[in-house]
């Protein structure tokens, strides 16, 4: 079980050279450099120029370097064409309908990468009804497709509602793109909360994120990466129930049992599945040490 | 001679005199003798106002070659200084000594009266604007003294800096010339600043455009000082003097930076009751109390008293119960204004109060933890907040080396790259405050923690925070700017940078162009 940490993926706009220069501060997960929504069709070459050299030059210390490229009808083959060999971690697609879309894109980055480059991963941003639909397929698509994204306003604006702050338009969306994620074995990044200063409203949008299944969360503002960050992370209470379980599974396959009870409940493989999983996260993030157990 | 940091100080500087070198913050003990102020008297029918300055220069009389003192409480909204040296040269005077506490781009005509031999030296804490670039120019020829607010309240209570007319924009005044900043159109609050002044200079002149029924209540600055009162139609713009509410900056650098700095005076320990803290004006200082304020909130902390420059944040602070008393040697917008008048927890206090090293014990002294910022900090922590990055002036201690010296943790909070350049450097061209002092400094990419204070270090290790060495931080920013050029300074000095205990820490010379 090797998997990357996306608990967090901090937009920067790709048009704003500190922005870009500082993008590794915050401690995100991943960094997004936004060709897209952050930069006007007028600004596009010298964004794209500018992110091309913040990806040879800036150091991005932990964070994972993700680009948002422009949807595949508008500029994403320039922008492929001149991104991908400048080695980023992943392209983040935009309106990603179907599993060709995936191909199409696919296709573009093989044809950019240059020998011997560490292969370009895709997350998919799903942002229209259509999408959410396709969602399994592409996730499915290829195996470089490592995560789907919800970009929750297009996609609501798809239905003709509006976002509120309770989400309750996109509850669909939600559980049919994490569903599809998870059926494929991929991770499921959430839309992001777009009010800065409602950090009551993010907090909660994150906790439901997390309650539902996602595995983290966009974010437009470096202010609510630790936020994030405290929603995803395994609680010590988490951890402590995690070690509890194994201790007791292990004890029981000592003594020739399959499933043990803890507590009164059950243990079985599912139980096992979900302690195993939180000891990883917390193992990764430095919340127990390594051999304590 | 070289101080002890290693600077070049002349023996003798043209127009000053013998000089000390600075030798280590609390190394060198005072000469122990005290100004003694001009005893006054007046007769039960005498007047105390006076129908215009000139009628005030006549009566002390001014004459050539005097000091006049002013505060500077009015910021960039300041017509007292203008209005009075115009005055001194219309009278064909000479050769006068301007002190004040800082200057402003609103003072820009003191250039004219400096090469029209009006005026021909300046005593200051802090100059920024066309003065400043004038100064480093060498508008002067006797070098400029630049002293801390605290080192001003020293100067003058020991006598180096002795006081021949003390003009004292005053807000509000009464005919028998009590004083007081919070009344008037051109309130602004504490008159910190010019309480020295009006206990030592020979002469105490309010000057003022609100004369309010004998007695004035509250009385900042007391008539058995204050020789004249002058009325005039208008002391100062309100706009220039009182800023609106200063936001929180939303910059997000500057709040990690700032989020950063209250951690590392958690994880001092400092933040428990009784706290007592100094932070900046500014948006990224806000920001570090905000973010202080958030723990304190969390954990039911009320602390002591929050020091120096006040804001309404604040004030909203000590209105919310988390500290118990402001200490106020100047306020920054209405409600410092507001909450002074009215509130008996918001105490007014003089520059000496707030941070002379020499008297019975300053304000600065008590503090816990103390924000400040710099242009530039060197490998061995010394701060410089008095020259840029071109050479020129552009500011001055202000209390900077007061509070570092008195605080028990000082943090420095900077961009580690400052536009195109490092902001930590092998030497600073100016030092404004001695390393000794300085005990954290937070940028974005790192806390590096002075050797002096290994223990702290490993308070902020302990709770994971990301502490570096200055000099791994330094090549840091290097490595994405690289090592900009020195800048190239002329033999001339155009300023001297005392420290607070007299002694010259540094000088600043006179930049080309």
């Amino acid at each position: 079980m090797e998997v990357k940490l996306r608990r967090s993926m901090l937009f920067i706009p790709g048009n704003n050279p500190g922005m870009l220069q500082n993008g590794g501060v915050f401690g995100a997960d991943s960094v997004i450099l936004d060709l897209e929504d952050a930069v006007a069709p007028t600004e596009k070459d010298a964004a794209r120029f500018l992110v091309a050299n913040a990806l040879r030059t800036v150091d991005y210390g932990c964070s994972e370097k993700v680009i948002r490229i422009n949807p595949l009808d508008t500029f994403a083959a320039e922008d492929i064409r001149i991104i991908v060999p400048c080695r980023p971690d992943a392209i983040l697609l935009p309106k990603v309908e179907s599993a060709d879309d995936i191909h199409k894109a696919l296709a573009m980055i093989a044809a950019a990468e240059e020998i011997n480059q560490t292969p370009v991963n895709i997350i998919a941003l799903l942002e229209t009804p259509r999408g959410i639909m396709e969602a399994y397929g592409i996730a499915k698509a290829h195996p470089r497709v490592v995560g789907l994204a919800l970009g929750a306003e297009d996609y609501t604006a798809s239905l003709g509602t509006n976002r509120t702050r309770e989400g309750t338009e996109i509850f669909t969306a939600r559980s049919m793109l994490i569903n599809a994620a998870a059926a494929a074995e991929i991770q499921s990044i959430d839309t992001p909360y777009t009010d800065a200063n409602d950090e009551d409203g993010l907090l909660m949008d994150t906790k439901l994120a997390k309650q539902l299944g996602f595995n983290g969360k966009l974010s437009i503002n470096p202010r609510q990466i630790d936020m994030i960050h405290s929603v995803f992370n395994p609680s010590s209470s988490d951890v402590d129930w995690a070690e509890q379980v194994v201790y007791a599974i292990r004890k029981a396959q000592a003594e020739g049992s399959g499933v043990a009870s803890l507590n009164g409940k059950m243990v079985d493989l599912p139980v096992v599945n979900r302690a195993e999983r939180i000891l990883y996260l917390a193992r990764l993030l430095g919340l127990i040490e390594e051999g304590k157990e | 001679m070289k101080n002890s940091l290693g600077r070049e100080i002349p023996e003798q500087i043209p127009g000053i005199g013998r000089v000390k070198a600075f030798a280590g913050a609390f190394n060198t003990p005072p000469n122990m003798n005290r100004q003694a102020p001009k005893v006054k008297s007046v007769r039960p029918t005498d007047n105390k106002v006076m129908n215009s300055l000139a009628e005030v220069f006549a009566k002390i009389p001014v004459t050539d070659g005097m000091t006049l003192s002013f505060h500077h409480h009015f910021r960039n909204g300041d017509g007292v200084v203008n209005m009075v040296l115009a005055t001194a040269a219309k009278l064909g005077l000479k050769n006068l000594k301007v002190a004040l506490s800082s200057v402003f781009p609103v003072h820009t005509p003191l250039i004219e009266y400096a090469k029209a031999g009006v005026v021909t030296a300046l005593d200051t804490n802090y100059m920024s604007g066309p003065v400043a670039k004038a100064v480093s120019q060498g508008l002067f020829s006797t070098p400029v003294v630049m002293r801390t607010h605290g080192g001003r309240g020293r100067a003058i209570e020991c006598g180096q800096l002795k006081i021949d007319v003390a003009f004292i924009a005053a807000p509000a005044a009464d005919d028998y010339g009590n004083i007081n900043g919070v009344q008037g159109p051109a309130a602004c609050g504490s008159l910190g600043y010019a309480f020295p002044d009006a206990q030592y200079a020979d002469y105490v002149v309010a000057v003022t455009d609100y004369i309010v029924e004998y007695p004035l209540s509250p009385v900042s600055i007391p008539q058995t000082r204050v020789d004249y009162v002058v009325k005039v139609d208008c002391v100062g713009d309100p706009k220039g003097i009182v800023s609106g509410t200063t936001r929180i900056t939303k910059d997000p650098v500057g709040l990690k930076i700032a989020e950063n700095a209250a951690k590392v005076i958690q994880a001092a320990g400092l933040i428990k009751d009784g706290f007592a803290f100094q932070t900046g004006a500014g948006g990224a200082s806000l920001a570090a109390a905000a973010f202080v304020r958030k723990m304190m909130e969390t954990d039911n902390i009320t602390g002591s008293f929050a020091l120096g420059g006040i804001t309404g944040y604040m004030v909203d602070m000590l209105e919310n119960g988390l500290f118990k008393k402001l200490m106020d040697v100047q306020g920054f917008d209405l409600e410092a204004i507001r909450s002074m008048a009215t509130n008996p927890n918001h105490l007014e206090i003089g520059a000496d109060f707030y941070a002379s090293p020499y008297n019975a014990g300053c304000a600065v002294n008590k503090l816990d933890a103390v924000i400040l910022g710099a242009t530039e900090i060197d490998t061995d922590f010394n701060v410089n907040v008095v020259t840029g990055s071109d050479g020129f002036i552009m500011g001055g201690s202000g209390g900077h080396a007061d509070a570092a010296a008195g605080a028990k943790v000082t943090i420095i909070v900077a961009n580690l790259l400052r536009g195109r350049l490092p902001i930590i450097v092998d030497r600073v061209l100016t030092v404004t405050t001695p390393g000794q002092t300085i005990d954290v400094l937070v940028t974005e990419r790192g806390i590096a923690v002075n050797p002096l204070r290994g223990e702290l270090k490993e308070k902020l290790l302990a709770v994971g925070l990301p502490v570096k060495d200055i000099e791994e931080l330094k090549e840091l920013a290097e490595r994405i700017a690289g090592v900009p050029k020195q800048v190239k300074t002329m033999d001339e000095i155009v300023a001297i940078v005392e420290y607070r205990d007299g002694t010259i820490i540094d000088v600043v010379h006179r930049v080309e162009g």
